[in-house]
């Protein structure tokens, strides 16, 4: 798993963002899941669709510290690797 | 009003006899592939699935034990292989009875019907929520029983599994509501089934409709609830019961 990018990660995450409504002008690393709207709900797909796409399990305590996009590319790639 | 993917199939647990067997035929009339399960009964099971091919509709019988570990990601896989489409029609409806009264009841009787009528049912739906979240469309229906809100001496078990399952309903139901998933339940009373054959005809005489019901009586209002007109019908109970518990 060691070959997922950045570009890669990010791509994901922002796809899955926008098709749960929020709006992609917004996306950067430091923006928070807060300002975007985006729920536990949307959290909780996230972490669906990251398993799907890099097998990266996420579990709820992992999803309470990822306040920013830039957490959450940066725990994906991590755990990746 | 969502309206349900083309590809969208139906599956229904312990579709092989009694109520589960009428449903994935009222499904498959209304127009959703179905995959029906069992745990024992493959001869059963391979004649709902030829009766509801005679009619013109699509059916696949799958063995699953309801209780077994895994059993739920597994059989909701292959219904998505053999069908064609992601699994957005849920009926948990397999379910057993074990009666005694309280003071004698033992601790497998008790467990064994806690696990199938409720833990299993819950372990079904959330292995379901992640592709109809996806889709933004989704229909689970739950098979109560009107002995969750009503007591029936000598059905603690069956009873707290059943009252549970719809608190669950309820919770499941708000958690999901704003991507078009919808969670009901059904509670049927008395049905005429292998599960009721045993009860005294004496039973009828309190029942407000003086008759057991059908079991495709229980299966129209499953097929409403699963219906994209009832998109808006959310965390509710609908009573199949000849006013039973009115
Ligand atoms: N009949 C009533 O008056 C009544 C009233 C209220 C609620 N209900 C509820 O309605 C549902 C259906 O009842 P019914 O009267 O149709 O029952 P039934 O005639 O006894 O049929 C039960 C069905 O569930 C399946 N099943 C049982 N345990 C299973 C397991 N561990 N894994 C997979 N499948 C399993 C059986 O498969 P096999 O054939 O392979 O064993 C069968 O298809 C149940 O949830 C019941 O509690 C019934």
């Amino acid at each position: 798993m060691s070959s997922v990018t950045q570009e890669q990660v990010e791509e994901v995450v922002h796809k899955a963002l926008e098709s749960f409504g929020a709006d992609p002008t917004e996306f950067a690393p430091g923006t928070t899941f807060e300002s975007l709207d985006i729920d536990s709900l949307d959290l909780a797909e996230l972490s669906q669709i990251v398993d799907e796409e890099f097998g990266v399990t996420l579990k709820g305590d992992d999803m309470k510290q990822i306040r920013t996009l830039g957490d959450a590319v940066s725990l994906i790639l991590e755990r990746a690797a | 009003m969502s309206e349900r993917p083309q590809d969208a199939v139906a599956l229904v647990t312990g579709g092989s006899r009694g109520i589960g067997a009428a449903i994935a035929g009222a499904l498959a009339a209304d127009g959703w592939p179905v995959a029906l399960t069992y745990r024992s009964g493959a001869q059963e099971a391979a004649a709902v699935v030829a009766a509801i091919e005679a009619a013109g509709g699509r059916a696949v019988a799958l063995q699953s034990d309801v209780t077994a570990d895994g059993a739920a990601a597994a059989v909701l896989e292959t219904a998505r292989e053999q069908l064609g489409g992601p699994v957005l029609t849920l009926v948990n409806n397999a379910g057993v009875r074990e009666d005694d009264l309280a003071i004698s009841l033992d601790d497998e009787r008790w467990q064994r019907v806690i696990d199938t009528n409720l833990t299993a049912v819950f372990r079904m739906m959330r292995e379901a929520l992640g592709p109809m979240l996806r889709a933004r469309h989704g229909r689970i229906v739950n098979i109560a029983s009107v002995v969750g809100l009503r007591a029936n001496a000598g059905q603690a078990n069956y009873a707290a599994a059943k009252g549970g399952l719809v608190a669950a309903t309820k919770t499941i139901a708000v958690e999901v509501a704003r991507r078009g998933v919808t969670v009901n339940a059904v509670a049927p009373g008395f049905i005429a089934t292998d599960m009721t054959a045993d009860l005294p005809k004496e039973f009828l005489d309190g029942i407000p409709a003086r008759r057991a019901g059908m079991p495709e009586e229980v299966a129209a209002a499953v097929r409403f609830l699963a219906s994209d007109d009832a998109g808006y019908v959310t965390g509710s109970t609908l009573y199949v019961d000849g006013g039973l518990a009115a």
